[in-house]
């Protein structure tokens, strides 16, 4: 006769901390924070002794010393006279204006010669591949020094769109003009505007809101919004009825109209850039360092962009396209209700991290001299207040925060496409 | 009797197809003139080509090879058109200038080290890449070879890299000793001190005194005489050949199931992928030395190699993560089910499949890298772009455009273009799926 007893008890053996699965876990973890620690501290202890060797202990105060510097290229007002932060300010916002420009043109870029590459002609094909892989092969910074250099060398010069014999001439009805210097085009005016407000005051972050832009906004959402009211009282009536009721002139109207009506209540009106002097005055400079870094950004990216599109539309089985077909649809919905909603779960996550990459990438404009964050927090600002630390860490941070702002909308995006499985 | 008045008995031959839809006006009805809007597209690409051409083929046969500077080229097509100006490409600034584009300030008599030294690599990788096509016993050679190749760059003594690897092969000789004396954790864990004390204390006497009794070296040649695509090409290789293993590392330590170790590589691998490589190369110039012991001061290209290592290592960590992610399940049970450990269920079952499905990321990502070895110009360094500011600023040349970053692009493209292919072969070589 046998009698169940309990296992023996087992004595708790030191080496079981590193021969029991349950406890070795633990005891590589501990080893692991050890060592991290030990290096962060290590790390962190040389830095506190050659700081204070070098007689600079970690403060940010410069950051509210005047910059002294100027920058040419910027969305809101600013002197030399303001301070390094103000000065940082414009380097963020300069970064964000390239890589939104940037993203916008290589997705249109990327979309069209994605397309293209699959198309069935052989010459437009072979043509697209040819494009896809020049630029994509060759590094991206060596594509913004080629178009600063090409701006700079081959564009004319203000004066000679001078005198009757001018040498060049401004194109688009005389409203965009191609220097050496920069691209001129039309700025938006207003003759009869609402003015700005300007907000937080004094301080270096301070922005003026214009009030005309605000006001066209409102009244141009407000139109989409009624546009779309139209459009699901329409669904709804062909869901009751079977006939769809013609609105999309309405629906047009809804949003063309009431902005038309406050553009000209407001005076809008087009301010033209023109030769003074030595230079073209009025309009919106865009200097050839956004132009060339914008340029390079957009071609570079939208081959990846391209590839990312041609294997998204190539992953759509050819069963959709056959069942859709043999549901009746025409080929244009087959597009629009099948393939696209499915290629673009494949498409966007790697899209959005091509703007990712762009965004990233817009920090070589200090090769070119464009005043973003690198080059005025890392560049300038860097070399005048000699606080490497301070100003290279705050920039990383910067960086950091956009790209995990990027990424987190990118995790938004799949948890919101994501395939409903039971 | 039959009132069928004609029946054939025979098959007629068969006809020809017509001949609008064989040979080659088939093969253009086809592919280029199908509809309208393909004829349009078609034309339009025509138009572009040929004016691509027209304008691309005088500028490139331009006969300025020997000129030896702007003005001179200028000369040349106003003599030959006889008006000044616009003419052809200047190539002279090329025969002038490609051997400072390959070698940067690297000494012209000790051309043949670099020379040799990448010579040696095609050597060295040939049996990882041609597994196949070469006789194995070459790996050995391989392993080898990362002490060989800075030895034949930088010069120097012949002690110091024969150091380095004795520390390897006295951290295995005390590995096997222990491992058989006592348990194989404690052989590693010595074998690692062993090696650390050899490197960190005992090697530097070792070199010096051997080096005094025994003085065999090649003439040492400074860091910032490198540049050019020399430059390049040693910062690409080794940040591609050790961003490899870290990556694979990374990976596996993002994907594991203990908390700390998993937050310290997703921590590490966030951060270096949510800054551009730039920031992490001002780090490099300036403030790692701050980092470091006062004192401590090495090399820059060092220093930009470690950084650059690190950056192209988190890339990679995602690469790898991607293709563990891949793997059904099943693979990790199964392995499980067999009995095997971590390691062993990782060397043979997880890494050879995750491996092979990331080919294509990895090889992206080495092109990657490759490529974003120009950006060490910001920072000084006379890599390509470096020289070619450099060209560009003087006077001869001021003006030069197309010609200079043309030939640099080329030789980019031929690498990167090279890697690419090399991909695809290897994918199709590896293919053992069913599709």
């Amino acid at each position: 006769m046998t009698t169940l007893t309990d296992p023996p008890k087992e004595q708790f053996r030191l080496s079981m901390l590193l021969y029991d699965s349950r406890y070795r876990s633990a005891t590589i973890q501990v080893i692991a924070m050890l060592l991290f620690m030990l290096a962060a501290a290590w790390l962190i202890n040389n830095t506190a002794q050659n700081l204070a060797a070098l007689g600079k202990p970690i403060n940010l105060s410069f950051l509210g010393q005047p910059a002294s510097y100027d920058i040419n290229q910027r969305l809101l007002e600013y002197t030399s006279t303001d301070t390094h932060l103000r000065a940082a300010l414009m380097g963020l916002l300069n970064t964000l204006v390239v890589a939104v420009l940037g993203c916008i043109t290589a997705t249109v870029i990327g979309v069209f010669v994605g397309v293209m590459r699959l198309s069935n002609n052989w010459l437009i094909a072979r043509l697209m591949t040819v494009y896809v892989e020049t630029f994509r092969n060759v590094p991206v910074l060596l594509w913004i020094v080629l178009s600063m250099a090409i701006m700079i060398e081959t564009l004319p010069a203000p004066k000679a769109f001078r005198g009757d014999n001018a040498t060049a001439s401004t194109v688009l009805n005389d409203s965009v003009a191609f220097t050496n210097r920069g691209v001129y085009v039309p700025e938006p005016l207003f003759s009869r505007g609402l003015g700005d407000i300007q907000l937080l005051g004094n301080s270096s972050l301070r922005f003026d809101v214009s009030l005309d832009l605000i006001a066209f906004l409102v009244v141009l959402f407000a139109g989409i919004w009624a546009a779309r009211r139209v459009k699901h009282r329409a669904d709804s009536v062909q869901e009751a009825t079977g006939d769809r009721p013609t609105t999309w002139y309405i629906r047009l109207g809804l949003i063309v109209v009431p902005t038309a009506i406050l553009l000209v209540i407001l005076g809008f009106h087009l301010g033209y850039p023109a030769l003074k002097g030595f230079n073209f005055q009025g309009g919106t400079h865009m200097r050839n360092s956004l132009i060339a870094l914008w340029l390079a950004l957009s071609l570079y990216t939208a081959t990846f962009i391209a590839e990312i599109v041609r294997s998204g539309i190539l992953a759509i089985s050819k069963g959709q396209t056959e069942a859709a077909a043999a549901l009746g649809l025409r080929s244009n919905r087959i597009m629009s209700l099948v393939v696209l909603p499915q290629a673009l779960r494949v498409i966007i996550p790697p899209l959005i991290s091509q703007y990712l990459n762009l965004t990233k990438n817009s920090s070589l404009a200090i090769a070119v001299g464009y005043m973003d964050i690198t080059g005025t927090l890392g560049g300038i600002t860097l070399n005048q207040t000699g606080r490497e630390l301070e100003c290279i860490l705050l920039l990383m941070l910067i960086y950091l925060v956009i790209s995990l702002s990027i990424s987190g909308v990118m995790n938004w995006y799949n948890e919101s496409v994501k395939l409903k499985e039971r | 009797m039959s009132d069928i008045a004609f029946s054939r008995a025979e098959m007629l031959p068969q006809k020809a197809p017509p001949a609008t839809s064989v040979g080659a006006v088939g093969w253009a009805r086809e592919n280029l003139f199908s509809n309208w809007f393909n004829s349009i597209l078609t034309i339009l690409s025509l138009i572009v080509i040929y004016y691509v051409l027209a304008a691309f083929i005088p500028w490139f046969a331009s006969p300025t090879w020997n000129s030896g500077s702007l003005a001179e080229c200028r000369e040349i097509f106003a003599a030959a058109s006889g008006e000044g100006g616009h003419g052809g490409a200047c190539w002279g600034v090329i025969r002038e200038r490609w051997v400072q584009l390959i070698f940067g300030f690297y000494p012209p008599d000790l051309y043949w080290r670099p020379i040799a030294a990448f010579v040696l690599l095609a050597v060295a990788i040939a049996p990882v890449l041609f597994s196949d096509k070469v006789p194995a016993r070459l790996i050995w050679f391989t392993a080898l070879y990362p002490f060989i190749f800075p030895w034949l760059l930088w010069g120097g003594t012949i002690w110091g890299p024969l150091a380095a690897l004795g520390g390897f092969v006295l951290g295995f000789v005390v590995y096997r000793a222990v491992s058989a004396a006592m348990s194989e954790l404690m052989g590693l864990v010595l074998g690692l001190v062993a090696a650390l004390i050899w490197w960190l204390v005992l090697s530097g006497y070792a070199v010096g005194f051997l080096d005094g009794i025994l003085p065999i070296g090649i003439e040492a040649v400074e860091s910032r005489k490198f540049g050019g695509f020399m430059l390049s090409i040693t910062i690409g290789v080794v940040a591609i050949a050790c961003s490899l293993p870290l990556g694979i590392v990374l990976a596996l330590g993002r994907q594991s199931n203990l908390p700390i170790v998993k937050y310290l590589c997703v921590g590490f691998i966030e951060l270096i992928r949510g800054v551009p490589l730039i920031t992490l190369l001002f780090v490099a110039s300036v403030l790692l030395n701050l980092f470091l012991p006062p004192g401590t001061s090495f090399d820059i290209i060092l220093r930009v190699l470690i950084m650059v290592t690190i950056f192209a290592s988190a890339y990679m960590a995602e690469v790898i993560r991607g293709g563990l992610a891949a793997l059904p399940t099943g693979q990790y049970e199964g392995a499980d089910s067999l009995g095997l450990d971590y390691w062993q269920a990782q060397r043979l079952i997880i890494m050879p499949q995750a491996l092979k499905i990331s080919i294509p990321g990895i090889v992206g990502n080495f092109i990657g890298v490759f490529k974003d070895t120009t950006l060490v110009s910001i920072i000084g360094l006379l890599d390509p772009l470096g020289l070619s500011n450099a060209i560009r600023a003087d006077s001869n040349w001021n003006g030069v455009v197309w010609e200079l970053y043309g030939f640099i692009a080329l030789l980019f493209f031929v690498f990167c273009f090279g890697m690419s292919r090399y991909s695809m072969y290897l994918e199709r070589k590896l293919q053992t799926g069913h599709r």
